[in-house]
C-alpha cells in the first residue's frame, strides 16, 4: 500500500498527435494526494490542468509516466478493470452536473452502487443525505431542480460510494455564487468530517481557497504549489505566474 | 438558407441511410414489378410471335365456353375434317393442314411418374411434318398410331430415348407407345417457352386428345406467296361462316400474349401492394427520423430564427432535405428494383422450364413512378416535423433545452377520432358495401388512428414490459430510456405494429377459414377413402374411369362414386358444374340418404343455388358444357350445399361433353364391418396404372383441401416479412439516434462505473421493449382486425374463428429476437464511446 498516499502521479507525459500536430500536454508531471486532504489545481487555460486530472482518475490514457490510485497502478489497466476502478475507487462531479434526466435525485445518488450491485450503508445514506441538505426533493427528477440542487445531488452520488478519491471539474462553474458556496462548504465540510480526497480543478481563486493546497500549472508543468490558501495568496500566485509567463 | 440546409444534410448523413433504406425498399418493389411485368410482357409477346409465325392464318371453332387464361383452361372445340378441304379450296392458300393441339398429354417418366411442367401446358399434337422452326434431332416422326415423337423438353424430363416404351395420359387412360423420334427447335432449343410437346399419328391424336375420329382441333393455313394473310383471312372467314374464329397468326400471338398479360397485371399488382405496405411503414421511420434530427438540431434552427430566417424558409429547409434524400433513396431503390425485376424474372423463366426471358429492361413507367412515390412519401412523412421545425422559438438558441414533454392530449383526441372513423369505414366495407376498396382504406386509416394513440397506450404498455427487466441495473436504465420519450417509442413500434398486424390478421382470417373448411369436410364427407392426387399445373390429376366399377365391386365396398368438375353455360352464365357416374353411391359416401341416379336429361342442384335462382324439382335449366350442343335439363333433386363436393349435379353422360373426360377425385364409403386395412391396399392397386393420384384416407383428402391455405399464409408472411425488415430499420434507427443523443449520459454512466456489457444490455432491453411493445400491439390490433373479417364472413362459409396462439406467441418471441439485432450496432457504439469525450459532448 502506499500509505497516506490516494492519489499519486509520477513522471506523467501526455502528448495529443503526431509531428507538426503534436501537443505536450503534460511534461513530466509528479504530484500526490494524501489521504483526508482537499486539493486544488489551478493554471490558464491550456495549461493541462484538465488533462492531468483525467489521467490521474483514469479516463484518460498518459503517454508515459505512472499514475497510483490508492494502492492500485491506472496506468497499464484494461477497459474492465478500469470500469472497476472507476465505479468502487473513484468518485465524479462534473461542471455540467451530469445526472441521468430519468431518475429521481434518489435513484441518481445511488447509481454507483446499483451498477456495483451493493447495498448502501444506512447510516451512511442518512449522512450524506443530511448534509446535502435536500430533504424532501429525494424524489424528484433532476429537471425538478435548480442547478445547486441538481449538483448537491452530484456530490452526494460521489459521496455515496466513499471512493478513495473525488475529481472535481470545475464543480461551481455553471453555478451562481452562492449556490457555489454552498456545494464549495460541502465539499469541504466531507474532507474535515469523513476524510473525504477531494482533487478539484478551478480557475476560480475563492473556490480554490476552500482547499487545503492548490497546485499551479503552466504549459503541462506544475509550477508552484501553495499550502492553506486565502483568495488572496491564490490571486498573488497567478499573477506572478502571469509575469512569469 | 438552401446551403446550410445542404451542409447539414451532409453532416447527417449516416443518420438518414437508415430512413432513406425504407425508401430504397418500397421504391425497390415498386421498380420491380414494372420491371417484371415489362419484361415477361415482351418474353410473351416474343414467345407466342414465334409460336404462331409458322401460321399465317387459323381456322378455329368457336368455343362452347369461352375462358380466358385467369379463369382456368379453354376447352377448345373440335372442326371436322371436311372444313380442311373446303379451307384449301380458299384462292390464296397455298396449303391447308388439319392440326390437333390440346393441352393435356401427360408423359409417364422412367421413374414411373409423371412428368410435370410448372406452368407450361402439355401439348398432345398430331405429327404433320416439320416446319421451319422445328428440328428433327433423332429418329423420325410416328407412322403407326402406336409410335410417338416427344420434343427435347419431353424427352429430358421424362428420361426417354428413341425405342422405349413410353406411357402416356390422355382423355385416354394410360396407353404405352413406341418412342421413335425426338425433335428440338432451331438455335438448339428444346422447346418454345418449356412447352412439352407429344405428337401421335393424326388418327391416334384424335381418339387421344379430343376422343372422336374424323376431327381436328384447327385448320392452320399458309398463303399463296405475296397474298396478304389478312385478305386470305376475309376470305376463308366468308366462306366458312360464322360459328369459327379466322385469325391471322399475328392476331393469335397477340391475342394469346394479351391474356398473359393480363394474368401478369394480377401479378403486378400484388407487387405494388406490398410496395404499399412497405411505404406506409417507411413513412412512420422517415417521419421519427426527422422529428429527433429537429429536435436535435433545434439549437441550430433556433440560432437561424434568431438570425432572421422565417418560418417558411425553416419549413422549407426540412422539406429539402427530405426532397433530396427521397430522390436519391428512389434512385437506389429503382436500380434494385430493376435488380429484383431480373431476379424474379430469371426466377420465372427457370420454374416454368425453358422460358427464354427477353433482355431486362427498364420502362419509362417504372422510372417515372420510382421518382415519385419516392419524392412524395419521403416529403409528406417530412411535413409534421417541418412544421414543428417553424414554430421553434429563436430563444432556444440561448437556452440549454431538453425537449419538453408535451402533453399528449392533443395527439390521443385525434387519433381517437381517426381510429374511429377508420372502423366505421371497415365496418361498412365488411357489413354494407363489401368493397375491397372501403376495407383497405378502413384498415390504413385505422392503423394511423391507432399509431397516433400509441403514445398514451406506451406509457403503461412499456413500464409494464420494462418491468421484466428490471431485475439488473442496465436493464432498469434500458426500461427508463424506453419510456422516456412515448412519441417516438411509439412512432418507432407502430411501424413495427403494422407489419405484424398485417400478418397477424391475414393468419385469423386463413386459420379461420382452413379450420371451418376442415370441419366442414369432416361433417360430410364421409368417405373413407379418397382417390385423387396433387394439382400442379393448369391440368388437374385424373384417373381412368374404369377404377370406379372395380372400386365398386371390392368385397367391403359399400359404395364409390367419381367426381368430374368444369366450367359451363347454365341459362347463359358460366359456372362451375360437376358430373358423376352415380349420385346415388356420391350421396351415400358423403352421408346423405336419399339423392337418384340421374338419368339422361336429368339434373340435381343445390337448395341453396335454387333459391337463389328461383328454381324447384320439375325447373329446366339450359346448360351448355365445353363440348356437343347445349342440352335441356330437369331438376330432380336437391340438396344441402355444403354437404355435397358441388353445386350442380349432371347425370353420367354429361362428363363426355367435359373438357377433361376423366375423373378428377373418387369417394370410396366402406361397408360396415370391413376395415381400412383390407380395402385400401385394393383400392391402390387398382390406380397403380392413373400414376397422377393416389388412394388416399379422409383425413389426407381434408389436408390436401385446406393445404392451399399453408401456402397462401407463407407466401403472405415471407412478403410481409419486409415492412417487418423496414419496422426493424426504424428501431436500429430510433437506438442509433437516442444513443448519439444521450452521449453525454452514456459518458457519465461509463464513468461512474457502468462497464461495457452493461452499457450494451442497457441499450439492448430498451430496443427489446420497443420492439415487443410494437410487436404486443401488432398482434393485438391483427387478431382484432382478423376476428371483424371473419365475424363479416360468417354468412360466407367461415364459421370458426380461429386465433393462432402459437403464431401470436411466436411473433413477440420474434420481436424480442428483433429488439435483440437491432441494438446490436447502437449498443457497440454506445460501448464505444470515449469516456472523456462523452463527457465534454454538448
Amino acid at each position: 500500500m502506499m500509505g497516506t498516499k490516494a492519489a499519486r502521479a509520477d513522471d506523467v507525459w501526455k502528448v495529443y498527435g503526431k509531428e507538426e500536430a503534436r501537443v505536450v500536454a503534460l511534461r513530466g508531471v509528479s504530484a500526490s494526494f494524501e489521504r483526508g486532504r482537499f486539493t486544488a489545481i489551478m493554471g490558464p487555460s491550456g495549461s493541462g490542468k484538465s488533462t492531468l486530472m483525467h489521467c490521474l482518475a483514469g479516463l484518460d490514457t498518459v503517454t508515459r509516466g505512472t499514475v497510483h490510485i490508492g494502492g492500485t497502478e491506472v496506468t497499464g489497466l484494461n477497459d474492465k478493470a478500469l470500469t472497476r476502478l472507476r465505479r468502487d475507487r473513484v468518485g465524479f462531479i462534473f461542471q455540467q452536473f451530469n445526472l441521468l434526466p430519468t431518475l429521481t435525485a434518489a435513484e441518481n445518488i445511488l447509481l454507483p452502487l446499483d451498477i456495483a450491485g451493493k447495498k448502501p450503508d444506512p447510516q451512511w445514506w442518512d449522512t450524506v443525505i443530511g448534509t446535502v441538505g435536500l430533504g424532501d426533493r429525494l424524489g424528484h427528477r433532476p429537471s425538478q431542480l435548480s442547478g445547486g440542487q441538481q449538483q448537491r445531488v452530484a456530490c452526494a452520488r460521489a459521496l455515496m460510494s466513499r471512493p478513495d478519491v473525488i475529481f472535481a471539474d470545475e464543480p461551481t462553474g455553471n453555478l451562481d455564487s452562492k449556490a457555489g458556496a454552498e456545494i464549495l462548504a460541502f465539499l469541504r465540510s466531507s474532507v474535515m468530517e469523513h476524510g473525504q480526497t477531494i482533487v478539484m480543478v478551478t480557475h476560480d481563486p475563492v473556490a480554490a481557497s476552500y482547499t487545503d493546497r492548490v497546485i499551479f500549472l503552466a504549459d503541462g508543468e506544475i509550477v508552484a504549489e501553495l499550502d492553506n490558501p486565502t483568495p488572496e495568496s491564490v490571486l498573488e500566485q497567478m499573477k506572478a505566474g502571469e509575469v512569469l509567463v | 438558407m438552401l446551403r446550410a440546409t445542404l451542409k447539414s444534410l451532409l453532416a447527417r448523413k449516416l443518420r438518414l441511410v437508415l430512413s432513406g433504406l425504407a425508401v430504397v425498399l418500397g421504391v425497390m418493389f415498386v421498380a420491380g414489378a414494372f420491371v417484371t411485368t415489362d419484361t415477361l410482357g415482351r418474353t410473351f409477346d416474343k414467345l407466342f410471335a414465334e409460336g404462331y409465325s409458322q401460321t399465317d392464318v387459323a381456322v378455329m371453332a368457336k368455343p362452347k365456353v369461352a375462358v380466358s387464361e385467369m379463369e382456368g383452361e379453354q376447352v377448345l372445340t373440335p372442326l371436322p375434317a371436311s372444313l380442311v378441304d373446303q379451307v384449301a379450296a380458299v384462292p390464296g392458300v397455298a396449303k391447308a393442314t388439319g392440326v390437333i393441339s390440346d393441352d393435356g398429354a401427360r408423359v409417364i417418366g422412367s421413374d414411373g411418374k409423371v412428368v410435370t411442367s410448372y406452368g407450361p401446358p402439355r401439348i398432345g399434337m398430331n405429327w404433320v411434318g416439320t416446319d421451319d422452326l422445328m428440328q428433327m434431332r433423332q429418329g423420325r416422326g410416328p407412322e403407326k398410331d402406336n409410335e410417338i415423337a416427344v420434343n427435347e423438353a419431353v424427352a429430358k424430363a421424362a428420361g426417354i430415348k428413341v425405342g422405349d416404351r413410353v406411357g402416356v395420359l390422355t382423355q385416354l387412360p394410360k396407353k404405352t407407345f413406341t418412342l421413335v423420334g425426338v425433335w428440338g427447335y432451331t438455335e438448339g432449343r428444346d422447346s418454345i417457352g418449356g412447352v412439352q410437346e407429344v405428337a401421335f399419328t393424326t388418327p391416334q391424336a384424335q381418339r387421344s386428345m379430343l376422343g372422336q375420329t374424323g376431327v381436328f382441333t384447327q385448320v392452320t393455313v399458309r398463303v399463296d406467296k405475296g397474298r396478304e394473310p389478312s385478305a386470305v383471312r376475309d376470305q376463308i372467314a366468308a366462306r366458312v361462316g360464322g360459328s369459327y374464329d379466322v385469325k391471322t397468326g399475328e392476331q393469335l400471338a397477340a391475342d394469346s400474349a394479351a391474356q398473359f398479360k393480363e394474368a401478369l397485371s394480377f401479378f403486378n399488382n400484388i407487387l405494388l401492394g406490398f410496395a404499399g405496405v412497405a411505404l406506409f411503414v417507411g413513412t412512420f421511420l422517415i417521419l421519427n427520423t426527422f422529428s429527433i434530427i429537429v429536435a436535435q438540431r433545434t439549437r441550430e434552427l433556433a440560432l437561424m430564427r434568431a438570425l432572421g430566417a422565417g418560418r417558411r424558409q425553416v419549413i422549407n429547409s426540412v422539406l429539402v432535405e427530405a426532397l433530396v434524400i427521397g430522390l436519391i433513396a428512389a434512385v437506389f431503390g429503382l436500380g434494385a428494383g430493376v435488380g429484383v425485376g431480373a431476379l424474379l424474372v430469371t426466377l420465372f423463366g427457370s420454374m416454368s422450364g425453358g422460358l427464354d426471358p427477353a433482355p431486362v429492361g427498364v420502362p419509362l413507367a417504372a422510372i417515372l413512378s420510382s421518382l415519385i412515390v419516392g419524392v412524395v412519401v419521403t416529403v409528406v412523412a417530412a411535413v409534421l416535423p417541418a412544421l414543428r421545425a417553424s414554430r421553434i422559438s429563436p430563444i432556444a438558441a440561448m437556452q440549454d433545452v431538453a425537449t419538453p414533454d408535451r402533453p399528449l392530449t392533443k395527439v390521443t383526441v385525434t387519433g381517437a377520432i381517426i381510429g374511429a372513423a377508420g372502423a366505421t369505414m371497415l365496418g361498412i366495407g365488411l357489413y354494407g358495401t363489401s368493397s375491397l376498396w372501403l376495407i383497405l382504406a378502413g384498415v390504413l386509416v385505422t392503423f394511423i388512428g391507432i399509431a397516433l394513440l400509441t403514445p398514451l397506450i406506451s406509457k403503461p404498455v412499456v413500464a409494464g414490459l420494462g418491468r421484466l427487466f428490471s431485475w439488473s441495473v442496465p436493464g432498469r436504465l434500458g426500461r427508463l430510456n424506453s419510456g422516456r420519450n412515448p412519441r417516438r417509442t411509439a412512432i418507432t413500434a407502430a411501424a413495427l405494429m403494422v407489419g405484424i398486424a398485417l400478418v397477424t390478421g391475414v393468419t385469423v382470417v386463413m386459420d379461420s377459414a382452413k379450420q371451418s373448411i376442415a370441419a366442414q369436410a369432416e361433417n360430410t364427407v364421409k368417405a373413407e377413402i379418397v382417390i385423387g392426387g396433387d394439382q400442379n399445373g393448369p391440368r388437374p390429376p385424373t384417373f381412368d374411369d374404369a377404377v370406379l366399377a372395380k372400386t365398386a365391386a371390392l368385397p367391403g365396398v359399400r359404395a364409390a362414386a367419381g367426381l368430374w368438375n368444369d366450367q359451363a353455360l347454365v341459362n347463359g352464365e358460366r359456372t362451375y358444374v360437376d358430373s358423376t357416374d352415380n349420385l346415388a353411391k356420391m350421396a351415400d359416401a358423403f352421408g346423405q340418404a336419399s339423392l337418384p341416379v340421374l338419368k339422361n336429361g336429368q339434373m340435381a342442384v343445390s337448395q341453396q343455388e335454387a333459391a337463389e335462382h328461383s328454381w324447384a324439382v320439375g325447373s329446366v335449366l339450359r346448360i351448355q358444357l365445353p363440348r356437343g350442343e347445349e342440352h335441356n335439363y330437369t331438376i330432380v333433386a336437391t340438396y344441402d350445399e355444403d354437404a355435397m363436393p358441388g353445386t350442380y349435379f349432371l347425370p353420367a353422360a354429361a362428363s363426355k361433353e367435359f373438357g377433361i373426360t376423366q375423373p378428377m377425385l373418387g369417394f370410396v364409403r366402406l361397408a360396415d364391418g370391413a376395415t381400412m386395412a383390407q380395402v385400401l391396399p385394393q383400392v391402390k392397386a387398382l390406380v397403380a396404372d392413373s400414376p397422377e393420384v393416389n388412394a388416399t384416407d379422409r383425413s389426407s383428402y381434408i389436408n390436401q383441401q385446406v393445404g392451399t391455405f399453408d401456402t397462401v399464409i407463407t407466401m403472405i408472411q415471407v412478403l410481409l416479412g419486409l415492412a417487418i425488415l423496414i419496422a426493424v430499420l426504424g428501431v436500429i434507427n430510433t437506438l442509433a439516434l437516442s444513443v448519439l443523443e444521450r452521449t453525454r449520459e452514456l459518458g457519465l454512466l461509463r464513468a461512474v462505473g457502468l462497464g461495457r456489457a452493461q452499457t450494451m444490455r442497457m441499450v439492448t432491453v430498451e430496443a427489446v421493449v420497443i420492439s415487443v411493445f410494437g410487436a404486443l400491439l401488432g398482434v393485438i390490433v391483427g387478431a382484432g382486425l382478423g376476428s371483424a373479417v371473419v365475424q363479416a364472413l360468417d354468412g360466407e362459409g367461415i364459421t370458426d374463428l380461429v386465433l393462432p396462439w402459437t403464431q401470436m406467441a411466436l411473433y413477440l418471441g420474434l420481436a424480442a429476437l428483433v429488439g435483440v439485432l437491432a441494438a446490436v450496432l447502437p449498443s457497440i457504439k454506445a460501448a464505444r464511446l470515449n469516456v472523456l469525450a462523452a463527457i465534454a459532448h454538448d
